[in-house]
């Protein structure tokens, strides 16, 4: 690991340097596989949060309670530690600038991970694909990437970011306040005319339901992809 | 935790299912041999807290899959599909 | 192996090898949750636990029927093919033995299913004589479905894939048929201090 940027008080990114990389595709993810001394292991997944472009690799770790690898991650691992990782793995959720029809992105909590890496490798590929993302987290402070999806989304560039708090607000905020609904969606999402391309990506349970939303939308079913993490992802 | 929080994705284990077949599966499509849906790997359900890992169909919560890793080999059965259908590669 | 991940420990576990721990597990102290697949979800009015197969007349308790059964709780450890083990667990049951009483079976084996489409096998032997009970609480407390509640198989004297969740009956057969995990991998009986993992074990 060369750096540890810390994003939000439980959520912090790992910038790796991994030789011979191939490099990836937005979307996909990398196994991360923790040894210790006595042999014992335990392995989890963590998604990309880096662009194809990027030359360094970068993973976002959620710093879970009563997790087993997360609390390693986010806590032990010093720069200039190892961590044995495997991938890029997934084929079925990957969003490349190719695919040119209208981007909706909707993220639960560290499901942003993933929609992160797709947004970046838009900026960094110079793309012009609109692109909306419905991010859905507890509070203010656990909004991960905050500074720069306002950056992006005010940059002019065809991008839009609705944030929605389910939990606490603060005073004078300006974005929704409760969990995703049908009229949330209905006015976020890009109108199904357009047959865009949507991923979902989160814990189960969100990306069940929102998923649910955007075919009750019209939404076809086979142009919605969807990533679920468990609750305790570890 | 809750039925709906034990359950993940066939996204889930495309490091396994690439240790396996040797090549990318969570676009693969499987048709279930119960209810006939078909859906890519990446959207079925996928229980990983197991002594094996199970993979079932969205639709009809069958067993598509059941994969057990033992010290050096597989044990895999696949009779829970009728078809899995992947692209070649080049 | 090659590769150690500096600093790493993993969650708390004690591998002090004791009489109580068999060969490979480690000790726990949370309660993990295994499942394959969804939780159950079962009527209590419409729930009941049968006995079938290789006898002459089937039987079959209902909610009511069934608690008003002899029970007792009993103390045990228990131990997980996925090495955690967990010592001096609290449940209350009625032991197969009881719901075994008066029935005249020239059977040997038994295949215990759930709700849900799990199934087990045991040989009948290690279903009787003290060391299995079909179990309504936890702790004192009602079993919880994601442990297995309403009702679940305890089999402590092997891994706990044995102990069926949501069980709702016993089919006693001639001979034995693989279950769930024993027909893919897992060792037919499951012997923890033989460490009867796998097939071939």
């Amino acid at each position: 690991m060369v750096a540890l940027n810390q994003e939000t008080p439980r959520v912090a990114s790992l910038v790796l340097d991994v030789p011979e990389w191939h490099g990836h595709d937005a979307g996909q993810h990398v196994d991360v596989r923790l040894t210790a001394d006595d042999g014992y292991q335990a392995q989890r997944s963590y998604s990309i949060a880096s662009a194809p472009e990027d030359p360094r690799l970068q993973i976002t770790v959620e710093r879970l309670e009563d997790g087993e690898v997360s609390p390693y991650l986010v806590g032990e691992v010093r720069v200039g530690d190892k961590v044995e990782l495997r991938g890029p793995i997934g084929g079925y959720f990957v969003w490349k600038v190719e695919n040119s029809t209208p981007l909706l992105l909707v993220a639960g909590g560290s499901g942003v991970v993933p929609l992160m890496a797709m947004i970046r490798h838009r900026s960094a590929a110079g793309s012009k694909v609109q692109a909306r993302l419905l991010y859905s987290s507890r509070t203010a402070d656990d909004i991960i990437y905050k500074e720069e999806l306002d950056r992006i989304a005010s940059s002019g560039d065809d991008v839009t970011v609705a944030y929605t708090l389910t939990r606490a607000q603060p005073s004078a905020w300006k974005g929704y306040a409760r969990r995703i609904d049908r009229d949330m969606v209905r006015e976020v999402a890009w109108p199904k005319e357009l047959s865009p391309m949507a991923f979902v990506c989160g814990p189960t349970s969100f990306v069940e339901s929102a998923a649910g939303l955007l075919v009750d939308l019209g939404y076809d079913p086979l142009r919605i992809k969807t990533e679920r993490f468990g609750a305790t992802g570890g | 935790m809750d039925a709906a929080e034990a359950k993940v994705d066939g996204n889930a284990i495309g490091g396994l299912l690439r240790e396996i077949f040797v090549m990318e599966m969570t676009t693969a499509e499987t048709t279930c041999a119960s209810c006939g849906a078909v859906n890519p790997v990446g959207r079925v359900d996928v229980y990983l807290r197991a002594p094996g890992v199970v993979v079932r169909c969205p639709g009809c919560e069958q067993v598509l899959m059941r994969i057990v890793r033992g010290p050096g080999r597989y044990w895999i059965d696949l009779r829970g599909m009728r078809c899995l259908e992947f692209a070649a590669s080049e | 192996m090659g590769f150690i991940s500096r600093g790493f420990k993993g969650k708390r576990r004690d591998n002090v090898s004791s009489s109580r721990v068999p060969p490979g597990q480690h000790v726990v102290n949370d309660f993990p949750v295994l499942s394959a697949g969804p939780t159950p979800r079962v009527s209590l009015d419409q729930w009941t636990f049968s006995i079938a197969g290789e006898i002459d007349e089937p039987k079959r308790w209902t909610w009511q029927e069934f608690h008003a059964l002899p029970a007792e709780t009993v103390t045990k450890d228990i131990h997980c093919v996925t090495k955690w083990s967990k010592l001096d667990t609290s449940w209350t049951g009625v032991s197969v033995d009881t719901l075994l009483e008066g029935i005249d079976t020239a059977a040997d084996f038994a295949t215990v299913f759930s709700d849900g489409g799990y199934t087990t096998n045991l040989a009948l032997d290690d279903l009787t004589g003290n060391k299995a009970w079909v179990a309504y609480e936890y702790d004192g407390q009602p079993l919880h479905p994601e442990h297995g509640g309403p009702v679940r198989l305890l089999v402590p004297h092997l891994y706990f894939w044995k102990s069926a969740k949501w069980v709702r009956g016993i089919t006693l057969q001639n001979e034995e048929q693989p279950g769930f995990w024993e027909s893919n991998g897992y060792h037919i009986r499951g012997d923890p201090w033989r460490e009867q993992r796998y097939w071939g074990d």
